[in-house]
């Protein structure tokens, strides 16, 4: 069960830019010790759109967050491109879901130019520059010195993509950025993804707890299972997307993902301080 | 049992079936201006200031009336009486000096009080030994009035400049401190998040993400350190001042009181009151207006 099975590589001999080998999450409330992941083990390459999907409680975004490195496996370890991931850096830049984590003292602009400016990575013009052209990519143009709290929640999360990809980080990383956003504003920022991740090609790992958002905006589908999480499946989606909805396969894929996911029921009774994990 | 009887017999409501009408939004005319200008009065009426004196020169009215019905300026000067001394001891009094007097003390109190707080919350976020010693300190001193210290002051620091110093930092520090850590300790997980991600760390980490994230905070903290310093002291002032050579504010009103010239109290007063307003709602609401309002941080 907790194992990968038999995996294709579809790149042939590439090798992995981020692998995650057997890792064991574990983090303190006040009075538990939560383990959030047993032996999780699975391949990110390069270009790859790897989503992280399962249902409250199976550590998607406790993984995600010790990709970013904020915290360490007790067991197993992270590689990105063959080094161990010790500490936060900017060659893994995070979206968040929620909307404050935009510096509210800076403008649109000055959110993006950020960790460009922080990092050294480029003279303040060069970087005004690079922002720029990301905004215009995440239709933000015309709102560059707006200041955050002016935004709507979609606007927030753009300029948040946009902060991001402004770094060029060897894998971006997605904690539900669309959960908080109306139902409206979330399909048409899941399209807005993919197309840009087809203008500009970055590799991205994207959690979520919707198998219809993890069909529409993943090639390739990790499934987890609650507490603590475990791999359960990995499944190629690449096939799939917004033109598929509806048709036989995107049902036949979304009813296995169904199937695998409610097949034992959820134990929400074990550890309820794992919620947000 | 009966009513639900009635319930079931009445009829059910039956919505009539309508054709779906779709329109195309350009057959309907351009959207006109739906908004209302407001008359002049109303907006005269929306302006804080106008609104503000409006009431101060009620209260002068007021003023002025009582005194003079009362006649005796002794007790209870009138206004005109007031601005008279005021405008006397302005221009050939020492009420200038006075001032600029007691503002350099209380710049130079307020200044190291500052320092001395950035000093213990850097000290507070990045160690924990550092957090008990802050809030350990802030507990026992925060309550205890500055002004209290002040006789054990004189008999450190002898009578002069430096004895109010003492007691400003004193009233400013702990306010100020308490407020920027607990502005710190609230900053969101999510903004700690995303600013080491971003590649902060260390100091640059403290000022460039949790300075600005705290900072309604922190101008909270500055704010009542700013009022604790003021009344700590005119009223240090009170006490003494005589002996540092020229004395400031607190000293300008205990003299004219001794001399029983109770128009410059009230000028001395009226003093306090105005230097009070005008950092208040000029220097720190232009402050607030830069900073945390345009941030959307306080509405």
């Amino acid at each position: 069960m907790a194992q990968t099975q038999g995996v294709q590589t579809l790149g042939g001999k590439a090798s992995p830019l981020l692998v995650a080998d057997g890792v064991t999450l574990q983090y303190k409330t006040t009075d538990h010790l939560v383990t959030a992941t047993w032996r999780v083990s699975f391949e990110v390459f390069t270009g790859e759109r790897f989503v992280l999907l399962g249902p409250s409680g199976c550590g998607k975004s406790t993984l995600l967050k010790a990709i970013a490195g904020f915290m360490q496996p007790v067991e197993g370890a992270f590689r990105l491109a063959g080094k161990p991931i010790t500490k936060p850096g900017s060659d893994r830049m995070m979206v968040f879901q929620e909307f404050d984590q935009l510096l509210p003292w800076k403008t649109v602009l000055g959110n993006v130019m950020f960790p460009l400016l922080v990092n050294h990575r480029m003279s303040r013009n060069d970087a005004r520059e690079h922002a720029r052209q990301l905004l215009a990519k995440v239709n933000l143009t015309r709102f560059e010195d707006v200041h955050p709290h002016m935004l709507s929640g979609g606007m927030k999360q753009r300029t948040a993509i946009a902060r991001a990809l402004a770094m060029e980080p060897k894998v971006l990383l997605m904690d539900e950025p669309f959960a908080a956003l109306d139902a409206l504003t979330r399909r048409k920022m899941q399209e807005e993804l993919v197309a840009l991740w087809e203008e500009v090609g970055f590799t991205v790992i994207f959690v979520t707890h919707s198998i219809e958002e993890a069909l529409l905006v993943g090639s390739r589908i990790l499934v987890l299972s609650p507490h603590p999480g475990r791999v359960k499946a990995e499944l190629n989606a690449h096939n799939l997307g917004f033109s598929s909805i509806g048709t036989p396969e995107f049902e036949a894929l979304h009813r296995r993902i169904h199937d695998l996911l409610f097949t034992d029921k959820i134990e929400t009774d074990l550890a309820p301080e794992a919620a947000h994990g | 049992m009966a009513e639900l009887a009635i319930h079931r017999s009445s009829p059910r409501p039956q919505p009539p079936a309508r054709p779906e009408r779709i329109i195309s939004l350009d057959t309907l005319g351009t959207v006109g201006d739906a908004a209302r200008p407001l008359g002049p009065i109303e907006r005269l009426a929306n302006i804080t200031m106008v609104r503000r004196l409006v009431v101060l020169a009620l209260l002068a009215v007021f003023w002025e009336a009582y005194a003079r019905y009362n006649g005796n300026s002794l007790l209870f000067p009138s206004l005109s009486e007031t601005l008279a001394a005021f405008w006397d001891a302005a221009t050939r009094g020492p009420l200038i000096d006075r001032t600029l007097n007691s503002l350099s003390v209380l710049a130079m109190g307020y200044g190291i009080g500052l320092l001395t707080a950035a000093v213990f919350t850097t000290l507070a976020v990045s160690t924990r030994a550092g957090t008990d010693l802050l809030s350990t300190l802030t507990a026992m001193f925060n309550p205890l009035p500055a002004i209290a210290l002040l006789p054990l002051a004189l008999l450190w620091f002898g009578l002069g400049a430096k004895s109010l110093v003492f007691v400003i930092v004193h009233s400013v520090l702990w306010a100020v401190a308490l407020n920027t850590h607990s502005g710190f300790t609230s900053v969101s997980p999510t903004l700690r998040m995303a600013g080491q991600n971003c590649g902060l760390k260390g100091i640059s980490f403290v000022m460039l993400l949790l300075v600005p994230a705290a900072f309604p905070s922190i101008l909270t903290g500055l704010k009542i350190g700013w009022a604790f310093a003021w009344r700590t002291l005119i009223a240090a002032e009170l006490v003494f001042g005589a002996s540092s050579r020229s004395g400031g504010l607190g000293w300008f009103i205990f003299e004219n009181r001794n001399q029983l010239e109770t128009p410059s109290v009230f000028a001395g007063l009226l003093t306090v009151i105005l230097i009070g307003l005008v950092v208040e709602s000029v220097i720190f609401r232009t402050l607030e207006n830069m900073t945390v309002r345009r941030w959307g941080m306080q509405s």
